[in-house]
C-alpha cells in the first residue's frame, strides 16, 4: 500500500529527488552564511535596482539603502555565477545551453524583473527567505506567482511553443 | 567600492571578513542552484506543467531550513558577530503592490522559465542565451524604477502645480 502509493509519487519526479533536495539545502546555507554572520538576507532581485544606480540617476535607484549594498550585491551576484560554473563546468562539465525560445526568455524577463520589484521579493526572497520567516505577505505573493505561472506555462504549451 | 565611497553612501566601515562571507554565500548558493537544475529554465517549465515536481523540494526544502536558521538566530543569538546588527526575519509589508508584482512575475515566469538567482547560475552553467533573459530582467526593473519615480514627483508636483 505504501510502496505503491511512494511509486505513484515518484512519477512526479522523473529526474529523482536527490538533486533537488541537495540543491534546495545549500541554497539555504548560502544564504545562512551570509545571514548568520552580518543578519542580512541576502534576495536575488533587489542586485537589478541596485546595480541600476551605477548608470542611471533615476531616484529610486539611488536611495541610501541601495547605494550602500550595490557593491556587495555585485560580488554575491557574481559568486552566484562561479559557484554554478564550479558544478556545471568543472566538476559536472560540458556547458548547458538551453532550447527555450529567447523571446521567451527576454519578454519573460521583462516581467520579472518588473513584477518581482513591485511585488518586493522574488523566489528567494519571497519563496525561501519570506516562507521561512513565516511572512503572511511572502505566503499571498508565492501562491500569487506559482498559481499564475502554471497557469501561463500552459496556455503557453497549449499555443504550441516549444519549447 | 573603496571603503570612502561606502562611508559616503551612509554604510558603517565594513569589518574585512564581510565581502569573503558574501562571496562564499554567493557560492555555494549558486553551486546550489546549478546543482539542483534550476538554472535550467526547460526543468522550471516542466514543474510548471506539472512533469516533474522538484522544484517543490528545492524550493521548500530550501524555505524549512532558512526557517530553521532564522529560528535559531532569533531565538538563540544576539547580535550577528560582523555587523552588530540584530537577526530579524523577512517581514514586508502586505499591500496592493505585493499581489500586482506576484500576478506579472508569474506571467513573466511562465513565459521564460527564470527567476533572478537561477538566471545568475544559468550563466555560470555555460548557457549564454540567458543573457537575453537577464537583459530583460534589467530593463523590467529600469522600467517599474522609472515609472515609481516619476509618479512620486508628479504627486509631490500636483501638490502645487496642478496640470
Amino acid at each position: 500500500m505504501i510502496e505503491g502509493a511512494l511509486e505513484a509519487a515518484m512519477a512526479f519526479f522523473p529526474r529523482g529527488t536527490t538533486q533537488y533536495l541537495v540543491g534546495g539545502v545549500m541554497v539555504a546555507a548560502g544564504i545562512a552564511v551570509i545571514y548568520l554572520g552580518t543578519a542580512i538576507i541576502p534576495g536575488n532581485s533587489t542586485f537589478l535596482e541596485t546595480t541600476l544606480s551605477y548608470v542611471s540617476k533615476v531616484s529610486r535607484f539611488n536611495r541610501p539603502s541601495y547605494l550602500a549594498s550595490r557593491d556587495w550585491r555585485v560580488v554575491f551576484a557574481l559568486s552566484i555565477v562561479a559557484g554554478a560554473a564550479l558544478w556545471g563546468l568543472v566538476l559536472d562539465p560540458g556547458p548547458f545551453v538551453t532550447r527555450v525560445q529567447p523571446w521567451r526568455l527576454f519578454g519573460g524577463g521583462v516581467l520579472v524583473g518588473i513584477g518581482t520589484r513591485i511585488g518586493k521579493g522574488c523566489t528567494a526572497g519571497h519563496g525561501v527567505c519570506g516562507l521561512g520567516s513565516a511572512s503572511v505577505t511572502s505566503l499571498v505573493n508565492v501562491v500569487l506567482f506559482v498559481g499564475v505561472a502554471i497557469v501561463t506555462a500552459t496556455v503557453v504549451a497549449a499555443l504550441g511553443v516549444t519549447p | 567600492m573603496s571603503r570612502g565611497a561606502d562611508a559616503s553612501d551612509g554604510s558603517t566601515d565594513r569589518h574585512p571578513l564581510f565581502l569573503p562571507l558574501v562571496v562564499l554565500g554567493g557560492l555555494i548558493q549558486g553551486f546550489g542552484l546549478a546543482y539542483s537544475g534550476m538554472a535550467r529554465p526547460e526543468v522550471v517549465l516542466d514543474f510548471l506543467q506539472f512533469d516533474d515536481l522538484g522544484l517543490i523540494l528545492v524550493m521548500g526544502g530550501a524555505a524549512v531550513v532558512s526557517g530553521i536558521t532564522f529560528f535559531v538566530a532569533t531565538t538563540f543569538l544576539d547580535r550577528a558577530p560582523l555587523t552588530g546588527d540584530r537577526y530579524t526575519r523577512r517581514m514586508r509589508s502586505m499591500d496592493r503592490n505585493v499581489a500586482i508584482g506576484g500576478v506579472v512575475f508569474g506571467v513573466g515566469w511562465g513565459v521564460s522559465g527564470i527567476c533572478p538567482g537561477a538566471a545568475y547560475a544559468s550563466l555560470g552553467i555555460g548557457n549564454l542565451p540567458i543573457l537575453w533573459g537577464i537583459a530583460g530582467m534589467f530593463i523590467g526593473a529600469y522600467l517599474q524604477g522609472y515609472w515609481r519615480s516619476r509618479i512620486r514627483t508628479d504627486a509631490a508636483a500636483s501638490v502645487t502645480a496642478d496640470d
